[in-house]
């Protein structure tokens, strides 16, 4: 009973860690840009919520309609200035200046907020609670949420690149940045799109982090940024719907590790995440397979 | 080879119209690729209606020239003047948007996507005119039929076809094709400049790279040849010998263009 609990956990938790990818995974497959700034913006992301919250009163849940469009602009803003600056010099480059970005967000929150973590408190009966399943299995509504936002977010996404105008750019970008611009295309405002679509889904990731567990100014790095990567590198480099099976492969391996000893639970998700690095470095979905 | 005496089949075989401006000017043109000086002080002039062909062997500079024209590489020196205006500065998305489309060496599709979304691509940033996606499949009655494939399940002609396609929905002014001929067969190559006569006849201007002389000389109504970086010859297919074009083309001595048949010794 114990295992069908675990399986059912690990693959809830793989819808949160799909949110925590697919950012990361857009950015990487229409820019060439491995954002390790990825996680530490989720964390602000979940800072600023609490700080929405807080200010304005309004319900918890609908604190995204704000932090999401204020994360998307960011991330236009930010893509438009230092990220297409390192992108002129190197693909090379973008990894320091995101990996500078990470340490001076990391230090600033530490700096204002403390190194203690904080929750975004719910304070919803149906957000922290849980149901049973038979005698044992208790679900909480929470993941269930959480898994739910994932999918309709991998949903919208894909229907956005496939049928808008812009999707369609953002995929035709990808291929061919020339060819894109011989057809009109000013590439660095697509990519500004891409990178406004990524930090949208960055917002999501660190507020239902925030709801699910707690935000530490540490938290980006040492979980959301590592867990990101993992399920990215599983699912598949720059496959939508491989972030989602990605997290699913990774939630499930360390549940299934804290089953057999709970301090290997982290350890179990990343064995795996070699295995597959390994074994199958193109992921377990390869991006031409997907459409 | 044919004779280029009687080439000339194109349109715009009369006289070049030195009346009106040229809708395309290109003056000492200098570019470097790195150390490179892979264009040495080039100057041409595209009228509005012309078939302007640049031909030279592998490595001659004709798609740096191009490319140049199009913005995607920044001179080193020189002008690029587009219907009166200096658009040397002007980023490749701009000049596109203006009326200035290439289709690139290669083709360059996009790959993940469908024959249409590529099309739809084209038309993104198209200026008002007689193209529209509708008319390229009336053209090309396949490619509809074919829409939802992806392009790399296309023939070689087939791909060049919707590259031209999704040139052609943006509603160029004028139109820069990079060597169409590149890895096709013969049949194929004739059948692509075929359709050159119906596209002319929407009233774009088409300034072409070709290294397949032959065919350059039947469809242009001027033609440019480079070697090395420089021009070697600048006239009307209709009156240059085929032993001038070898000579200019392959750099042979007394490569002017007024000097007889060259004898072939070393440069
Ligand atoms: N991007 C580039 N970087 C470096 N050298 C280049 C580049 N593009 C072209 N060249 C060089 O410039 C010269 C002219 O090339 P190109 O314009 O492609 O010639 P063509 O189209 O006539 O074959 C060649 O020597 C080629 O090797
Ligand atoms: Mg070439």
């Amino acid at each position: 009973m114990g295992w069908v609990n675990a399986i059912i956990q690990g693959v809830l938790t793989g819808g949160l860690y799909a949110l925590f990818a697919c950012g990361l995974s857009l950015m990487f497959g229409v820019m060439k840009v491995v954002n390790l700034a990825h996680g530490d913006l989720a964390v602000v992301a979940g800072y600023v919520a609490i700080g929405v919250i807080t200010v304005t009163h309004i319900p918890v849940l609908w604190s995204f309609l704000i932090v999401v469009p204020l994360m998307a602009l960011l991330g236009y803003v930010l893509q438009r200035t230092i990220i297409q600056g390192a992108l002129d010099r190197s693909v090379l480059i973008t990894l320091l200046v995101t990996f500078g970005l990470s340490v001076v967000i990391e230090n600033g929150l530490l700096q204002f907020f403390s190194a203690n973590s904080r929750a975004i408190g719910t304070g919803l009966s149906l957000v922290s609670g849980s149901f049973t399943l038979g005698s044992q299995i208790q679900i909480g509504y929470l993941l269930v949420v959480i898994f739910a936002v994932a999918v309709v977010v991998l949903l919208g996404l894909q229907y956005f690149l496939s049928r808008s105008r812009y999707g369609r750019l953002i995929r035709a970008v990808a291929d061919d940045r020339e060819a894109a611009q011989l057809a009109g295309a000013d590439y660095r405002h697509v990519f500004g799109i891409a990178a406004a679509l990524a930090f949208g889904t960055v917002a999501l990731a660190g507020i239902a982090y925030g709801m699910y567990s707690q935000l530490s100014p540490t938290t980006g790095t040492d979980t959301i940024l590592l867990f990101a990567f993992a399920a990215v590198v599983i699912g598949g480099l720059g496959s939508l719907w491989g972030t989602l099976l990605g997290g699913v492969v990774l939630g499930v391996a360390q549940q299934i590790g804290a089953q057999i000893n709970i301090s290997d639970e982290v350890l179990a998700g990343y064995i795996v995440f070699l295995a597959v690095l390994v074994l199958r470095p193109q992921g377990l979905i390869s991006r031409r397979a997907q459409s | 080879m044919t004779g280029p005496g009687n080439g000339a089949t194109g349109p715009g075989n009369g006289d070049r119209p030195d009346n009106g401006p040229p809708l395309l000017e290109v003056c000492d043109l200098v570019v470097h690729h790195g150390q490179l000086r892979a264009l040495d002080g080039i100057s041409l002039r595209v009228f509005p209606g012309e078939v302007y062909a640049i031909i030279g062997a592998n490595g001659a500079g004709k798609s740096t020239l191009l490319r140049t024209v199009a913005g995607l590489h920044r001179p080193t020196a020189g002008s690029v003047r587009f219907d009166g205006q200096e658009v040397t500065r002007l980023r490749p998305e701009l000049r596109a948007r203006q009326g200035v489309v290439m289709v690139p060496e290669g083709r360059r599709l996009f790959g993940s996507l469908s024959v249409e979304e590529n099309l739809l691509v084209g038309d993104s940033y198209a200026r008002p005119g007689p193209w529209t996606i509708e008319r390229v499949y009336e053209m090309f009655g396949w490619m509809r039929e074919r829409r939802n494939q992806l392009t790399a399940q296309l023939s070689g002609g087939e791909q060049q076809t919707v590259a031209i396609g999704r040139a052609l929905v943006a509603n160029p002014r004028v139109l820069l094709l990079d060597e169409l001929s590149l890895g096709l067969a013969p049949v194929v190559v004739q059948r692509i400049y075929g359709m050159l006569p119906q596209i002319l006849a929407t009233g774009l201007t088409v300034l072409l790279v070709e290294q397949d002389v032959s065919q350059a000389l039947r469809v242009a109504s001027h033609i440019h040849c480079l070697l090395e970086g420089r021009t070697t010859l600048e006239s009307r297919p209709a009156d240059v010998t085929a032993d001038q074009v070898e000579a200019a083309y392959f750099g042979l001595a007394g490569t002017a263009s007024a000097s007889p048949p060259g004898e072939g010794g070393e440069p």
